[in-house]
This record gives C-alpha cells, structure tokens and sequence, in this order.
C-alpha cells in the first residue's frame, strides 16, 4: 500500500482528472443541449444536432455519477459539507439535469411540434444550468463558504443562496458556461456538415472570446481583490485527517502563492488559454476532430488553473478558517483512498477503451438524410 | 439537538424519492435480461419476428429507463445534501461501493445502451448481442454495488469507529465485498426484478392476444415471459431475503418486528399467519399460528431459537446504559486525545457507542438522562410492529399469487393452448401491479424496519442528518413533489400510447397500427 501522503495528493490528481473528464465528455453533451436552440432552425436540424450526441449523453452522464460517488468515498467530508451547504445549488443542478433524459428520449417519440419544443428548452435548461451553477461553486470556493464544525463534525452552514450568487462568483459561472458551450460548440462542428457546422463555429468563435476574456478578468480579480487562504500551522499531510487540528489565516496574493512556488504551473493558465485558440483554428481549417482534442486541453487547462491556485485547500472557511477543508484533512482512511485508487485504475482504462469503441461505431457526421431514414429510431 | 420535524421531513423525502426511483429499476433490472433472450433467439434462428420484439419491448424499456436514470441522480445527491453527518460518519465505507458501481457498471451500462438504441444498422448481429449482454451485465452489476452499499446499513461488517478522525473506517474491504446480508440481498432484489420485467411483458402480450391482435409476436413474447417469470418467481421466494435473517442484530429485530413475535419462543417458534399486534401491551390480541413454520424460516433449522422483542430489548437496554460511558468517554478524548482514562474507558464500551448515540434524541447533556429517558430510547430499538407485520405479509402474499399466475402461465404455454384462456390472459393483464406493489413494501420492510438506525447499530437516523432549516425542507420537497409528478405524467402517457400501438410503432410494415409520420 502506499503512503497515507502520496495517496492523499494522488486523490486530489485523481478528483481532478475526474473532473477534466465530466467536463470534455459530459460538457461537450451539455455544450450541444445549450446550443440547441439557437444553431438548429427547423425540427430536422434539431434532430440533426441531437443525434449528435443521442448515443453518448447517457454514458457521458456517468462521469457525473461517478465522480459524485468518488468524491463520497475519497473526501467524504468535503462531499457531505459542499453538497449541504450548497443545499439549493445542487438542487438547481439536479433539477435542470432531470429534464435531459427525458428530454433526449421522449422528444422525438411525439411529433406535436409544442411537445417538440418544450423538450428542446428542457435540453437547454440541462445543458446550461450545471455549468452556470459549478462555475458559481468554484467562484465560491475561492472567497470561502461560511460553514464550521462542532466538537462531532457535525457541519453548519450560515449562508443563504443569494450570498452565493456574488460578483466575482458569478464571473466564474461565465467561465465555466463559456468554457462548457465552447466545448460543445466544436464538437458540434465535428459531427456535423453545412448550415448547422457553419452556425456552430460561429458561436465557438463567440464563446471562445467570452471564455478568454472573462477568464483573464476573473484573473485580475482574483489578483487584486480576493485574499487567500494560508495554513499557518505545520502541516502534518501523513496525519489522520482533522479539519480541527490546523489553524489557518487569510492573506492577499495567497492564491498565487502556489504559482509563485511552482512557476510551471503558469503552464496551466497558458494551457487554457492557447487550447482556446488552437481549437478555434483547427475548427476553422477542417480539422474539427483535432480541434475537439485542443478544446478538451483548454479545458483541463482552465479546471487546472484554479484547483492549483487553491491546493492544498478544496473548500476554505469563511467563518471559522481553521475548519478549511484541504486535500490532507477531509479525506478518507488510507485503505479506502488505496482500494478506491486500484478500482479506478483498473476500470478507467476499460472505460475509456468502450467508450472509444462506441464513438467509432456511431462516428461520422450527422445529416438530415440519416434522420429521415431513421424517423422511428433516431431521437 | 437535531429538530425532530427536520428528521422527519429529510426521512420523507429519502423514502419518496427512493420508492419513486424503484418504480424504475425493478423493471429495467429484469426486461434487460427478456432482451438478452429475445435477441439470442434473433441471432440464433435469424427469425426477423425475434428482432423486433427486442426492438419493441427495448423501446418500452427504453421509456421506463429515462426516468430511472433521472431518478437515479438524485438518490446519489441526497446522501450529501440531506445526509451529511450520516456521509462523513460513514462515507470512508458507503462511499466506495457507490463509486465503484459508477467505473464498473453504471458506465458500462449507459454506454451500452446508447449502442443498443442506434447500433442496429452499424454493428454485426453477433456484436449488437454483446452489446446488449453488456448492458444487462451493468445494469446487474449496478444492482450489486448498490446493495453491497446497502447491505452495509444492515450489518455493518468490517469497519472501526475512530475517535480521532470521528467517524467509521473501513478495517475489512472483503467483509464488506461478501457481507451474507448484501448477498442474500442482492439475490433477491434481482430477483424480483426479473419477475417485474417478466410480468410487464406477460401482461401487455396478453392484451394483445386478448384484442386477438398482432397474434405471432405477442405468443412468442408471452411463452418467453412466462417461462422466465416462473424461474424468477420460484427464485425471489426460495432465496427470499430471509436467508440473510439470522446473521445480524438488525435482521433478528426486523424478523421478530414483522413477526409480531413478543417473546422468545423455544425452538422451532411458531408462524403468526394473522394476528393483530398490540403495541402497548407487548403482546398479539389475537393470533392463528402455524406451529413450526417460523423457525425453519428463520433459522433453517429445528433447534436455534430466534428472539423475541422483548429479549431484543432487554440486551438493547444493557447497550444503551454501556453507550452512556462510550459517548462520555469520546468527549473527554474530543477534548483531549491523551486523556489515558477517558481512552480505557472508550475501548471497554466503544461498540456499544451507537446505543447511547440514540439518547441524543432527546438529550444534548448525559448528566439529563433520567431513567425515564433510556425507557424510551430502548422502546425506539425495535421498529412499530404493526406496519412491519402487515407489509410483509402483503409481499409474500403477492409473492404467491404471482408464483400461481407464472405457473399457469408456464403450463398453458406449454401445452401450447394459453391464447384460448381468456381468463388466463385476463388475469395476467389485471396482474400487472402486483410486482411494483411487492417491490415497494418490500423497500419498506427492509428500511423502515431497521429505524431506528441509518446504521445498523452505529449511527441513529436523527443524528444522520444535514442542518438545514425546516422551510428548506418543505421546499425541496414540494419540487420533487411536482417535477416528479410531471415525469410520471408524461412517462405513463408515453408507456400506454406505445403499448397500445405495440410492435406497429417500429415501422416495420408487418403489425397492426403501423406508424406514420
């Protein structure tokens, strides 16, 4: 078994990756939903651009499941403070996820064009909402969450919803929103030909500029006016784990601190920023399936950014600061955190492997051709 | 203390929102499998008639699983949005299952099913038939994290509390892997998965054949149905989940609970068929008893003794006023980690921690408790007797009618005469609830019946939950109210439009109803 150390960062890696996944392999669905009403005119062409993704959504679905139940069994504690404390914003994300099942499978069953239509805002709704709502959260973080705990860790959370919709947070869910349709907005000119491909790469050109720019802004913000959060204590990162057992203070520039330390990992920042514009390019020259790969490093490249200026903290508090919780004191026993680290290197590779295999069976553009023979099959 | 009105409230919508999404999975857990055959058939004979059935009764299927996938999400939230004391305490072991199920199954289900939809045209025979037997092998496999998971609730196997991070660790992976409470579980619950999916498709084909329409594909359908449900049927009731019974406390106190069995009985005990519980007396009123008949239930034997609810107390009673010391102790070491006394007092009382957890329920400071007090935390350790024995007797009752409907079934299909049987096909189609009803008082058996407790145990319900206000409540709960109301709607609505136009809805060219459009 490894070290209780190793494991503890490995997990804050293994989170990430997660995270990177949800957002290239459920994003690029949710980027697709949120364009929907707006690059497909007719019910051909929404059919068109929801066939796109109608054999995947389902499977991308379950890098949310999954990295959920992840955060469960590898930082229980943060899962059970972030989900209770956000107790509304999760809700919204859960609700505004209810409609893209149905709506995926229900819509084309009925040919009423109201019942067609409301689906269609259903998708929309699905897909625009849960990256607002993330990209709120993580504006959050950085300014921290109002919760503490008693002598039994039983976590109380003095906020309310509307505290969570703040200036620089909602920054944040503009670029987390931009970044997520940017995504789908190229894939959606990956697997797709004409008036549709030609309005997709239009909004990838609009959303792309509200991704760098709004990025860039959230930067400066975060550099001029928000303080991080230090641990002033030793840290003790092979230690069980007790958020209590730390003291922590707030300082200006804190969260550039890690970059300071560590000056490649300006390359993330970097990363985000240049995968934007190689997508953009690629997408513009034909190379739509290269493109969807640089937008997918924009990605990561954005995800990363921000959880290396916030290690080792994952959810500081604005209360009680001590309480912060970080990536060496709200994570599992060393056990779980070991068998949980061979389950997910012993099946993502499979899952990637399948999933591959399904994109490539289903591969090649959509066209209003392959709808019409497929009228009673096809979403 | 935690307000009695937020437990409940947060219990409520665990149940409702739990017992919906069971409206769901019981059905795609057993169709999968009716595909899998129907599709062999397909693949082995060539028989385009297999083909679409597989096609048609996928699409149904297709239906009924949106919703349980959009069901399903919410169940996976609520642990941490409404259960947070309950996910920190216990997350280091229920988290894991819940995790692996999404890498191991969920995933491979969910991208199989996107192949079994579109792949048709685009995959050999043989390939489509891996795929759909991919799919049925995640979606049981799903089955079983999720009931390795809650298995775990019942008898929690092991794992060690920790003072220090204060909160359940796991110490025993495997113990966890090969709980016989998840096993026995699992079996059964798949089980009756297997009977709800095989009675959809015997109910629905007999409403064809009843309207004497689409003739050739709804007997091929019924004779498999038939034969997969009996099995099925035979199967939920042999390996019942009363095998798993006698492994742990929580069982015996959910066996004596459904029971209505007050005193320990010597060995074997007898069977209450009927009887009307009196809660207040500890005692039955009225009773007809099938000598025997409980403890080979029970126990699969003639000598040990299962018992009693006033036993089970007694021992509890002795936990509790033990747990006093334990939660005592645990401050003191909250306070500080080298407080030698306080640790020696810990280990001598620490697994009886969970019991004198329970008292939190009325007190905040042990220097309150009062005789009085662990009167009524005891009287909490056993679930009310009353809702228990009847649910239970409602399963097993619809467990046998079903078994008598399959068998029926299984012999006219047989003998090949079942479409001349009105009474038959009638029957099978009024039939078509009972499976989801036994599903659902089922679900209520296994866990109103181990209340007090979201652990067997370890951590009582009321401690289990997020502080969040009351009105939070009410409003979270009124939108699950009605979103899911809205989905059943139009869910049902889409389930009777295409079964109603049945195997025409392909559009094929060779059914009644052909679609248009």
């Amino acid at each position: 078994m490894l070290d209780y150390e190793s494991l503890k960062l490995i997990w804050w890696l293994l989170v990430g990756v997660l995270l990177v996944g949800f957002a290239v392999m459920d994003g690029h669905d949710m980027g697709v939903g949120t364009l929907l009403p707006f690059v497909a005119r007719d019910d051909i062409e929404r059919r068109v651009v929801i066939n796109t993704v109608g054999p995947h959504w389902d499977g991308n679905q379950v890098w949310f499941i999954t990295g959920g139940g992840a955060l469960f069994a590898a930082w229980p504690l943060v899962y059970a403070t972030a989900f209770s404390g956000f107790y509304w914003a999760m809700l919204a994300v859960l609700w505004a996820l209810f409609f893209r099942p149905v709506g995926f499978d229900y819509r084309s069953k009925i040919s009423h064009p109201t019942w067609r239509k409301t689906w269609d805002w259903g998708l929309f709704i699905g897909g625009a909402v849960p990256p607002l709502i993330f990209g709120v959260a993580f504006g959050n973080l950085f300014q921290g969450v109002p919760f503490s705990f008693d002598d039994h860790l039983v976590s109380t959370y003095s906020g309310s919803f509307r505290d969570l919709l703040n200036p620089f947070a909602l920054l944040a869910g503009v670029v987390s929103t931009a970044l997520i349709t940017f995504h789908g907005a190229i894939y959606l000119a990956h697997r797709t030909q004409g008036e549709i491909q030609w309005r997709a790469l239009r909004a990838a050109g609009f959303f792309g500029g509200l991704l760098v720019l709004s990025f860039a802004a959230a930067g400066v913000w975060l550099w001029m006016g928000i303080p991080g959060y230090v641990i002033q204590s030793t840290v003790e990162a092979a230690a069980l784990p007790d958020p209590l057992a730390k003291t922590v203070v707030r300082e200006a520039g804190a969260w550039f601190a890690n970059y300071r330390r560590y000056p490649l990992t300006l390359g993330l920042p970097v990363l985000g920023f240049a995968g934007v514009v190689a997508a953009q390019v690629l997408a513009r020259s034909g190379r739509t399936l290269a493109a969807f790969w640089a937008s997918a490093l924009a990605i990561a490249g954005v995800i990363g950014t921000a959880g290396a200026a916030l290690f080792p903290f994952v959810m500081p508090s604005s209360v009680d600061p001590r309480a912060s919780l970080t990536v060496w004191d709200s994570v599992s026993s060393q056990l779980t955190l070991n068998i949980m680290l061979w389950a997910t290197l012993i099946f993502m590779p499979l899952i990637v492997l399948y999933t591959s295999w399904a994109y490539r069976v289903m591969g090649g553009k959509v066209s209003a051709a392959y709808i019409r023979e497929n009228s009673h099959s096809a979403y | 203390m935690v307000s009695e009105q937020l437990v409940d409230l947060s219990r409520l919508q665990f149940a409702a929102t739990a017992l919906y999404h069971f409206l769901f999975v019981p059905l795609t857990i057993g169709m999968v499998w009716l595909l899998v055959i129907m599709e062999s058939v397909y693949v082995m004979t060539g028989k385009p008639l297999y083909k679409d059935m597989t096609r048609f009764w996928g699409k149904l299927f297709g239906i009924n699983f949106a919703l349980g996938v959009t069901t399903g999400i919410t169940l996976e939230f609520q642990f941490g949005t409404n259960w947070a004391y309950y996910s920190h305490y216990v997350g280091d072991i229920f988290g894991a299952p819940l995790a692996i199920e999404g890498l191991m199954a969920f995933f491979l289900e969910s991208t199989m099913i996107g192949l079994f939809f579109f792949g048709w045209d685009r995959l050999s025979r043989r390939q489509h038939l891996m795929v759909t037997l991919l799919m049925a092998l995640g979606t049981n496999l799903s089955a079983l994290w999720i009931l390795i998971a809650n298995g775990w609730m019942q008898n929690p196997v092991g794992a060690e509390f920790s003072y220090v991070t204060m909160r359940m660790e796991l110490t025993d992976f495997q113990a966890v892997l090969f709980n016989p409470d998840a096993q026995a579980k699992f079996v059964h619950t798949v089980s009756a998965g297997y009977v709800t999916g095989a009675m959809f498709v015997l109910s629905i084909s007999s409403w064809y054949l009843l309207r004497r329409r689409d003739v050739e594909f709804a007997k091929r359908s019924f004779g498999i149905a038939a034969a997969f449900g009996f099995a099925s049927v035979c199967s939920v009731i042999v390996l019942g989940d009363e095998s798993g019974y006698t492994v742990g406390e929580a069982q015996q106190t959910k066996l004596a609970a459904m029971e209505a069995m007050w005193e320990t009985e010597p060995a074997p005990a007898a069977f209450n068929l009927v009887a009307i519980p009196n809660e207040a007396g500890m005692k039955n009123d009225f009773a007809i008893e099938i000598p025997w008949l409980m403890g080979l239930i029970g126990t699969r034997s003639l000598d040990r003794q299962i018992p009693g609810i006033k036993e089970i107390k007694a021992k509890n009673r002795v936990r509790i006023v033990s747990g006093i010391e334990a939660v005592t102790a645990l401050d003191a070491l909250r306070r500080n980690r080298d407080d030698a006394a306080a640790r020696r007092s810990f280990e001598a009382h620490k697994a009886d921690l969970g019991f004198g957890l329970l008292l939190k329920k009325y007190v905040s400071r042990f220097d309150q408790v009062t005789p009085a007090i662990i009167d009524k935390a005891v009287n909490d350790t056993v679930p009310r007797v009353a809702p228990m024995f009847w649910s239970f007797r409602l399963m097993v009752a619809l467990g046998l009618a079903m078994l008598l409907l399959f068998g029926l079934a299984l012999w006219h299909s047989v003998k090949g005469d079942f479409t001349d049987k009105p009474r038959l096909l009638r029957a099978a189609l009024y039939a078509l609830p009972m499976p989801w009803i036994a599903c659902e008082v089922g679900w209520f058996v296994a866990e109103y019946g181990r209340q007090p407790w979201t652990i067997y145990g370890v951590l009582p319900t009321h401690l289990s939950v997020s502080t969040l206000s009351v009105d939070s409540l009410y409003g979270s709960l009124a939108g699950f109210v009605g979103f899911y109301t809205v989905l059943l709607v139009v869910e049902m609505y889409l389930m009777i439009r295409f079964a109603r136009q049945g195997p025409g809805s392909l559009g094929t060219g060779r059914y009644a109803n052909e679609a248009h459009a």
